[in-house]
């Protein structure tokens, strides 16, 4: 078993990610440098963090959807290895059309910060099947841009296939139905706007993260 | 030849335009009650080598699609001369 996080410029919850994964789970955490165009071989797990990659110029994530690494990032997400996108990492995901729909600025125009509780709205996926019939979970959010937005039609088909894995319970940014993190169609990749590698022990105010970095690791 | 292009990319009708509603609430608040449906976009300009404007214009295209507009959300007006 191992991951890898991925650093991009302006990242800054990539040592998070790697800590978070490493104490949940106890598989190594690799940390891989944009620019690289392999991924260690053998890992089970790809995280793309939170941050400001690239100032968040042009737009949240889209630069560093376009990174060298980013094409083995799919190559691994078509050969069914999961990915999993967390705020800055789920615009990514969204910009590198790995996911549907796209991330607008917060309905209130705030940037907020602070503990969401979340309603796990699918617990049958390879990322949240450690919360077995728990189905309300606490997790901190901190974002400008993680207002979910897709066209109505998109948005029935992935509430159709089960694609929506996360909901608020209190909308803070103005998500499209509540939406606060989504899988592909096929299931291995996983984009979501609050941080569980800011939920994975007590001290944290919740532990409710961990169980998500150990469901993905014991579905590889 | 070198052409000047400028990009306007907006946010699609439809999509919730959080900066415009802003500014419209700043602009009614100086007294501008009139205005309505106020829309933030940007402008993208750079210079281009290109043999013709025609193709210049095919290139331009081609960023916005890839970088330049995420069209999910984004539209976007292409000017080249």
């Amino acid at each position: 078993m191992k991951a890898a996080v991925v650093v991009f410029p302006g990242s800054n919850c990539d040592r998070d990610c790697k800590v978070a994964v490493e104490r949940s789970t106890g598989a190594p955490v690799e940390m891989v440098w944009h620019q690289e165009t392999t991924l260690p071989a053998g890992v089970d797990l790809i995280v793309l963090p939170g941050g400001f990659s690239y100032g968040d110029y042009l737009r949240c994530g889209a630069i560093a959807a376009l990174s060298p690494i980013m094409p083995a990032v799919k190559d691994a997400a078509d050969r069914g290895v999961a990915v999993l996108g967390i705020c800055n990492g789920f615009q990514m995901l969204c910009e590198a059309g790995m996911l549907p729909g796209a991330l607008l600025r917060n309905a209130g125009l705030k940037y907020v910060c602070k503990p969401v509780e979340l309603d796990v709205t699918n617990a049958q996926t390879r990322f949240t099947a450690a919360y077995g019939s728990k189905r309300r979970v606490r997790m901190t959010q901190g974002n400008g841009d993680g207002n979910y937005f897709a066209d109505a039609e998109t948005l029935d088909r992935i509430e159709g296939e089960g694609q929506v894995v996360f909901r608020y319970v209190d909308n803070p940014n103005g998500s499209a139905r509540d939406i606060a993190g989504i899988v592909s169609a096929r299931g291995n990749v996983l984009g979501m706007m609050p941080h569980p590698d800011r939920a994975f022990e007590p001290e944290l105010g919740s532990a409710d993260g961990a169980d998500l970095f150990r469901s993905v690791m014991a579905s590889a | 030849m070198s052409l000047k292009a400028k990009v306007h990319v907006y946010l699609k009708p439809g999509v919730l335009d959080v900066q415009g509603k802003a500014v419209e609430g700043a602009l009614h608040g100086l007294g501008w009650g009139d205005v309505a449906n106020v829309r933030v976009g940007k402008t993208i300009e750079f210079d281009l080598k290109s043999a013709d404007r025609a193709a210049a214009e095919a290139e331009v295209k081609a960023m916005c699609e890839k970088l330049l507009a995420n069209t999910v959300i984004e539209g976007y007006r292409v000017e080249v001369a």
